[in-house]
This record gives structure tokens, C-alpha cells and sequence, in this order.
């Protein structure tokens, strides 16, 4: 029972950082529609310029403030250079210009930053803690608190700042927005900006957990089945989606993979995410996609 | 402003869509404080004069003035004092009632983000006079018992109610209303009518109306404007209107047609 319960809380606690990635995706998916595949090359960009001005002897604090505002720069950037001139094209031009803005940040990673692999300490212990009656990983713990701060400040700012509230709206309807005298772009830049710092953030715990290379773009790929359970533009959904993804994978690689020769966790919760997407498909907390006719 | 300058300006207005003439050459002047309504048989150009007028459409020729200042772009008109409902409803249909009518105002905050999300500085002030002006825009159409209530949610009728709630909001000068009564029951026609005069009366906004509804235009207008084939036809007081010989020629010809 003990290690069931260990498994489980093992499980959520590794879900909840796929759900820091999954995070960045909702944001940018609710304000403006767009699936963003470069979110992962966000993640792994803004882990590289956080373990490059560490390595360049800057201290965390102004670590974090210098890639915090790198980061808000390259969001508001992108949403001027690349999806400005794209408004009101067809969802799929939409998604491949950030299939295609993936490369470019990756390329541009890769020139700035070189290639070699990192280590990014945060000087918090990936080992478990002895003391409490089930081993649980320190620094999952701390991810689970940053994450629970992340997503509080993110609901602050969505229910009582005007551009949250803004975001709100242009994600429940454009034409009405522009109809109020809301501005659009300035809305879509903060939604860039804001998946640049929570991609910041993920970059961060997930360099730290796996050091910081160009395999940390593909977190992306774990971030999909989240969104898929969760929904694509609920915040709620990818925290439970990632609880779920995080929790069965661990549990059927302990409890089926021993019965098929193991391996089970990388490819799990992909069938999951097909399950859903046939039974469920715009996820848990998705809005359903109604159309009055 | 002097009284008599027009508040609203309309010169020579064309506009085409692919070579089809939606309008040709229209012109005319609303006065502060006007009702003014604009009629016609379907296909007269309605909507699209109401879609220049608010910057939705740009004119092929001719301009729009308002307080004498050129209008071009959609998105200067709410902070000029312009605000307009749509025949197909633009509402935040996820939203309540109340979140709805106070982002029709929202644009008019200073306080930035930190001051809003740490509630310092302006941020409560304007929090509160956007509450204020919403109370008063929920007790004017009676639909403050229904302000917690989620918009796609609410009967049609409410939701029409609750779009002219967003649009005054902010207290514009000029409200152009696009069919503010299409499809619905008479009871609820009759209301829209009353809520359309308080809204004239006790908040002093000039209105631009699009209607169908003949008996509803006659009795609320002070200023009937009707076009046919996308060419004004007759502008005048309702009474002068009505007896136009053109304007009975329009309806019944396309009766007849």
C-alpha cells in the first residue's frame, strides 16, 4: 500500500511539470486561437539563456531578471514579427508559421548559445527525503510549490487586471472585443509574453531535472496528450490533465509494464490521449464546440 | 460645441463590393441629441452605411466626420464617444451579465497591471466608478437581477438587452444600433423600444437606428433617413417621410417586384 501510495504521489508530482509546459500552450490557445509548436523551443531557449548568464558568472536573482525580460521580449517580438501579418489567415497557416518559427529558434539557440549539454542547478536536490514515511523527491516537491504559485498568480491576473480580463474576452469573442475598443494586439503580445515567462519557468525546473540540452524541446511532445485530456483552453484542464498523464504512466509502467517486458511509460500516455480523443474530444474542461445553426 | 454643428457627419459616402454599388453617394448630418433612423427595403445599403460609419468598412469615397474630426479606423471610435451593437450580437457569450457591460467601459482605465493586480494606485478608483457606471447601466434596463447570470445563457431578447448595456457603458455620444428589435416577440419589442428612449432621455446619447419595423421607426425617430439601391431617397422629419411620394414608390415597388 505504502508503495502504491509512493507510485501515485511519484506520478502527480511529475505530472504537474508537464503541466508547466502544457501552461504555455493555453495561454496563447485562449487569447488567439494558435497551437504554438515552438513552445518547446521557448522552453529550451529560455533555459539557455538562463544557464548562459549563469555560467557567466551572474548571480540567480539577475539570472532570472535578465531571462525573465529576454523572454518578454522574444514573446512580444514573435506576436509582432510573425503573427501580425498572418491575422486572419486560415488556423493552419497559423500553426506551421510556429512549426516553422520551432527551427528558427532552435538555429538561433544553437548560434548564440552553442550546443553542448548544461547542468543547471537550482540548488535544490533531486534525492528523495528520508525523513517523511514515503520517499518523495525534494525538488518535485518545489516544483509542485512553483507551479501552485504560477498557476495563483496567473488567476490573479486573469479575474482582476484589465488585460486578463481582456484576454478573457477576446478569447470568448473577437468581433464583441473589437467592438469595445479592446486592443487586440496589444492582448495577443501580453498572451507571447506571458507563455515566454511560463516557459521560463518550465525551462528552469526541467533543466534542472534533466540538464539543459536540445532534447528539452521534445517536452513538448509530453505536453500534447496533457492538453488533449485536458483541453486546449482550460487552465484547470492541464493541471488535471497533466495530474492524470503524470499519475497513470507511472502507475502502469510499476503495475503493466512489469507484465510486458516494461518500457510502457513513454508511449502510455499517448493511448490515453486516443482514448480521450475518441470518447472526449475537446478534453475534460474544453469548451465544447457547440455551433448554433 | 456650437448647437448648430452637426455632431455627425456623412459626405458622399460610396463604397462597392467586386464592382456591385452597395452605396452611391450618400450624405446626410445627425444634431446632438437626434434620433435618427435609417430604413429601406433589404438590400437598400443599411448595414453597410452603419459599417462605414463605425469603421468596419472603408469607403471607396467621400468621408465620415464626428465633433468636425475625420473618422477612419474602428478601433479610435469607443475612445471618441462612439459605441454600436451589431445585428448578429458581439457579446463575451462565456461571461456574465455584468463583466460584459463593464468591459464596454473598460477601455477607458489608466492603472496599469501591477496597480490592478495589487489593487494600489488607480486601480480601485477605477474599479469603482466602473462598478458605479455598470450599476446605473443594469437598473436603466431592468437586468440587474440577471448580472451574475452567464450571457449564452440568457433568452435572445435579454441578450439584445444586455448588448445595448455593453455599448452604453461607457457613456457614448453616438450610439448606432443595428435592427436593436430583429426577431423578436412583441412584448420584448415593446420593452427594447422603452429601454431605447430612457437610454435617449436620461443619458442623452444620440442615437442612429437601423429598424424594419415601420411603426417602431415612426414612433421613436425624430429624423428618418430612407435609402433604396444604395441611394438616399428621402431625409426628413418621420411625418415628411412618410408621405414622400419616392419612399411609398421604394416600398410598394418592391412589393411589387
Amino acid at each position: 500500500m505504502a508503495f502504491l501510495l509512493e507510485v501515485l504521489i511519484g506520478g502527480l508530482l511529475a505530472g504537474i511539470m508537464y503541466t508547466m509546459v502544457a501552461l504555455g500552450f493555453v495561454l496563447i490557445y485562449k487569447a488567439s486561437g494558435v497551437f504554438n509548436f515552438a513552445q518547446g523551443a521557448m522552453v529550451l531557449f529560455a533555459a539557455l539563456t538562463f544557464v548562459t548568464l549563469s555560467e557567466h558568472g551572474l548571480a540567480f536573482p539577475w539570472a532570472l531578471a535578465a531571462s525573465v525580460a529576454v523572454m518578454l521580449a522574444l514573446g512580444v517580438t514573435i506576436e509582432r514579427v510573425v503573427l501580425r501579418p498572418l491575422v486572419n489567415a486560415a488556423p493552419m497557416a497559423l500553426f506551421l508559421a510556429t512549426l516553422g518559427l520551432a527551427f528558427v529558434l532552435e538555429g538561433f539557440a544553437q548560434l548564440i548559445y552553442g550546443t553542448q549539454v548544461h547542468g543547471l542547478e537550482l540548488g535544490i536536490s533531486d534525492a528523495p527525503i528520508r525523513s517523511l514515511p514515503i520517499e518523495v523527491s525534494k525538488l518535485d516537491l518545489f516544483a509542485a510549490g512553483v507551479a501552485a504559485a504560477l498557476v495563483a498568480a496567473l488567476g490573479v491576473l486573469f479575474q482582476t487586471t484589465r488585460a486578463g480580463v481582456g484576454l478573457r474576452a477576446v478569447a470568448d469573442d473577437p468581433v464583441a472585443a473589437v467592438a469595445v475598443g479592446l486592443d487586440l494586439q496589444r492582448l495577443w503580445a501580453i498572451a507571447w509574453g506571458g507563455a515566454g515567462v511560463v516557459a521560463l519557468v518550465a525551462g528552469l525546473l526541467w533543466g534542472a531535472r534533466v540538464g539543459v540540452q536540445f532534447s528539452l524541446s521534445l517536452v513538448v511532445l509530453k505536453a500534447l496528450p496533457v492538453l488533449i485530456i485536458g483541453g486546449f483552453s482550460s487552465i484547470g484542464g492541464v493541471i488535471a490533465g497533466g495530474l492524470i498523464v503524470g499519475a497513470s504512466e507511472k502507475l502502469a509502467e510499476v503495475y503493466v509494464g512489469s507484465h510486458v517486458g516494461g518500457g510502457i511509460e513513454t508511449w502510455f500516455p499517448y493511448v490515453l490521449a486516443v482514448g480521450f480523443l475518441i470518447a472526449r474530444p475537446t478534453g475534460l474542461f474544453g469548451e465544447r464546440l457547440v455551433e448554433r445553426v | 460645441m456650437n448647437d448648430s454643428a452637426p455632431l455627425l457627419e456623412v459626405q458622399d459616402v460610396s463604397l462597392s463590393f467586386d464592382g456591385v454599388r452597395a452605396l452611391d453617394r450618400v450624405g446626410f448630418d445627425v444634431r446632438g441629441g437626434e434620433v435618427c433612423a435609417i430604413i429601406g427595403p433589404n438590400g437598400a445599403g443599411k448595414s453597410s452605411l452603419l459599417n462605414v460609419v463605425s469603421g468596419l468598412y472603408r469607403a471607396g469615397a467621400g468621408s465620415v466626420r464626428f465633433e468636425g474630426r475625420e473618422i477612419s479606423r474602428a478601433k479610435e471610435l469607443s475612445a471618441l464617444g462612439i459605441a454600436r451593437t451589431f445585428q448578429n450580437l458581439a457579446l463575451f457569450r462565456g461571461m456574465s451579465v455584468l463583466e460584459n457591460i463593464e468591459l464596454g467601459s473598460d477601455f477607458r482605465g489608466r492603472a496599469t497591471f501591477l496597480e490592478q493586480a495589487f489593487r494600489l494606485g488607480r486601480a480601485p478608483r477605477e474599479e469603482r466608478r466602473s462598478r458605479d457606471d455598470a450599476r446605473e447601466i443594469l437598473a436603466l434596463l431592468e437586468i440587474a437581477k440577471h448580472k451574475s447570470e452567464i450571457v449564452g445563457r440568457l433568452p435572445y431578447g435579454l441578450q439584445k438587452r444586455v448588448e445595448l448595456g455593453r455599448a452604453l457603458a461607457p457613456r457614448p455620444k453616438l450610439l448606432l444600433l443595428d435592427e436593436p428589435m430583429a426577431g423578436m416577440t412583441f412584448d420584448e419589442k415593446r420593452d427594447m423600444c422603452r429601454f431605447i428612449i430612457h437610454a435617449h432621455e436620461r443619458l442623452g446619447t444620440t442615437l442612429v437606428l437601423i429598424e424594419h419595423d415601420l411603426g417602431v421607426v415612426m414612433d421613436l425617430s425624430d429624423h428618418v433617413i430612407v435609402l433604396d439601391h444604395g441611394r438616399k431617397i428621402a431625409d426628413g422629419t418621420a411625418e415628411a417621410v412618410r408621405n414622400d411620394p419616392a419612399v411609398i414608390e421604394a416600398y410598394v415597388g418592391n412589393f411589387l417586384d
